[in-house]
């Protein structure tokens, strides 16, 4: 696909069409509430990700959008038309399983024509199309063999082109890299990404994996317990967390429990730390502090004062040394509260701290979030 | 350097290689000493009298066993269709179903457990509790009773290894149910469903107890086994050996043909 002019009328984000409009669904399994009230958009072209633990109630919804479950309440409007009364071969929406569900028996050629075959597509056009489609996902090579002659990274491409070549409107994928290798996974990420650009179809993806959400995904929903916590951009979701558990799913957070003052949170030992607020804390609440460890500055305790918002004394219990940078923790106060630090390895000074030196930390207010306390007991 | 070291066979492996070797001893050599005989001119078991293909000539003129052979034919060919149809249908019920039920499974495999003569007894008191006209049919109903949980438990093991997935991903493409099963469940367990079609007609082949209780009177609906069995009465005759040489070969081209398929459709 070329990228000229007309392909710059196409947006992504906020301001693309609705495609897929999530009304209110709820799903219940018996007496567990699986999918609790769910409201989304999802738009024209872009790359969603439905991201939380498993038993989130993620897959539950890819597969009421699939329709292979029902919905107990609310309406999946696509385009802007009610779609329950469609079963799952008349939606113009393809899922891809999880165990990528290839046909066993079916060269890869076979299992890619099986979709438009259905549809009564014959001929030179299933060729072609098929064809196309083979060439985009570097398949041609392979079309004659059996699922069971190809590695996984190929067998995921042919899940792939087989959803593809349907042109859906959505193409829905559920944990698409889990059953590929740590090397292969980072690749696909990027993979998956470029192919969604080419064809320029709205991606869901399920994954419990939250760095793979962040390099791919557009926006992503964070979900807990069959509801989502928070529905926004990558950099958003890290950068403004709304509460405690999506700070801690989304990368690594130093939390520290207090309660919150006028200040900012009061914390047993440490005394009063300052960070933003969003507002949904008040004084009173039982709230944490948050902040990121790459926005700590570590010092010896024989160098110059920190001018931090914040410093707070502390000893250095462990090093974990990761390659291209470290990560300091740092027990701070007498109530076993630890703080992990991640500094460059080439930064001046980094190579010289040792387990058990006296250290300060600090951080300035910007940098660090008062969330309400939403973790579960 | 390990040529110089002294063999010394291991006493474990001698005694286990000689013990192989008298198996097939016994399980071979009877079968080898009947086929020969079903070549000795003479028709004696105690003397050579030189190969002849003439007791093949005497079956094929002999109406009670091609009669008898065609029952067979006709019972095993029906109950097989009938037992693998439904076999399979239940295999599929039994994986599929979410809650798993020990006494259901355990009466699932009850008809391969039970004594055959115990089966024979029950079929017959129950057809005639019925006032039921007994006869091939009658014998069919039987074999297809026994067989169903033959060829359910071999497709089962096919289903376990069978990733459901694909019946959804064949419906999320487009397919409906019938399409979804003819193109895509049925070729994807088709070597198990064939594994327990041969295993039925095997069984079926040379079962006699229950196909014995179950014929009824007459020679009307008398299979090979039965009829082999009432030619036994007068002495084992080379007839007897030659018909038994013709039954073995078509079991193994039948066992020849299946692993041939089940091969086939592994390394596919």
């Amino acid at each position: 696909m070329s990228t000229d002019g007309a392909n710059m009328l196409t947006e992504t984000g906020a301001d693309a069409a609705t495609v897929i409009r999530l009304e209110n669904i709820t799903k219940r399994f018996g007496a567990i509430t699986a999918v609790k009230d769910i409201s989304l958009d999802l738009k024209e072209n872009e790359f969603f990700a439905l991201l939380g633990p498993s038993g989130c109630g993620k897959t539950t919804l890819l597969r009421m959008i699939a329709g292979f479950e029902s919905l107990n309440e609310g309406r999946i409007l696509l385009d802007g038309k009610d779609i329950a009364p469609l079963r799952p071969n008349r939606r113009p929406i393809n899922l891809m399983f999880q165990s990528f569900a290839l046909f066993p028996h079916m060269s890869v050629r076979a299992n890619v024509s099986y979709g438009l075959e259905m549809e009564g597509v014959r001929g030179d056009e299933l060729k072609s199309r098929v064809d196309r489609i083979l060439e985009t996902t570097q398949l041609t090579e392979y079309a004659g063999r059996k699922p069971d002659q190809l590695s996984g990274g190929q067998r995921q491409r042919v899940a792939l082109a087989r959803a593809l070549v349907k042109e859906p409107r959505v193409l829905l994928l559920d944990e698409p890299l889990a059953a590929l290798d740590k090397k292969l996974r980072e690749h696909m990420q990027l993979e998956l990404k470029r192919l969604q650009h080419e064809v320029g179809i709205t991606f869901v993806v399920v994954t419990h994996d939250q760095e793979e959400a962040l390099v791919m995904a557009d926006r992503i929903a964070l979900m807990r317990d069959g509801e989502v916590k928070q529905c926004a951009s990558p950099a958003e979701l890290y950068e403004h967390p709304n509460s405690r558990f999506v700070a801690d799913f989304i990368g690594v957070m130093n939390f520290l429990d207090g309660e919150v003052s006028v200040e900012g949170v009061a914390v047993q030992g440490l005394g009063v730390l300052t960070g933003r607020s969003n507002g949904d804390t008040r004084t009173g609440d039982r709230a944490c502090l948050a902040v990121r460890p790459e926005r700590l500055t570590v010092a010896p305790a024989t160098a110059e004062r920190l001018t931090h918002d914040n410093v707070l004394d502390g000893t250095l219990t462990d090093i974990a040394y990761h390659g291209q940078d470290i990560g300091l923790h740092i027990a701070v106060g007498d109530n076993g509260q630890v703080l992990i630090a991640r500094l460059s390895a080439a930064a001046e000074g980094a190579a010289d701290f040792k387990v058990g030196d006296t250290v300060q930390v600090g951080w300035q207010t910007q940098n660090a979030l008062i969330l309400p306390d939403d973790s579960k007991t | 350097m390990s040529s110089r070291i002294p063999r010394r066979r291991d006493p474990a492996k001698l005694f286990l290689g000689g013990h192989l070797w008298l198996v097939y001893t016994f399980l071979y050599v009877p079968i080898l000493v009947l086929m020969a005989l079903s070549f000795n001119d003479l028709g004696l078991p105690t003397a050579w009298g030189g190969f002849s293909l003439k007791w093949y000539g005497e079956l094929a003129q002999n109406d009670a066993v091609l009669r008898a052979a065609l029952n067979t034919v006709i019972v095993a060919v029906v109950s097989t269709i009938l037992a693998t149809l439904l076999g399979t249908l239940l295999a599929f019920g039994v994986e599929r179903r979410q809650r798993r039920n020990n006494t259901m499974e355990a009466l699932l495999f009850a008809p391969m457990i039970i004594p055959d003569i115990v089966l024979a007894i029950a079929l017959l008191s129950f057809f005639t509790a019925l006032n039921f006209t007994l006869g091939l049919h009658s014998i069919i109903m039987s074999h297809v009773v026994f067989n169903i949980a033959f060829v359910c438990a071999v497709v089962r093991t096919r289903l376990r290894n069978f990733d459901f997935s694909i019946v959804e991903a064949s419906i999320d493409l487009g397919a409906g149910e019938v399409t979804t099963f003819r193109r895509v469940t049925l070729p994807a367990i088709f070597p198990g469903v064939l594994a327990g079609g041969l295993l039925a007609f095997t069984l079926s082949v040379d079962e006699f107890i229950i196909a014995y209780f179950t014929a009824g009177a007459g020679q009307g609906s008398t299979t090979l086994p039965m009829q082999i069995y009432s030619m036994i009465r007068f002495g084992v005759t080379p007839e007897i050996n030659a018909m038994a040489t013709i039954v073995m070969l078509v079991s193994f081209t039948l066992v020849f043909i299946s692993q041939r398929i089940d091969r086939k459709a592994i390394s596919q």
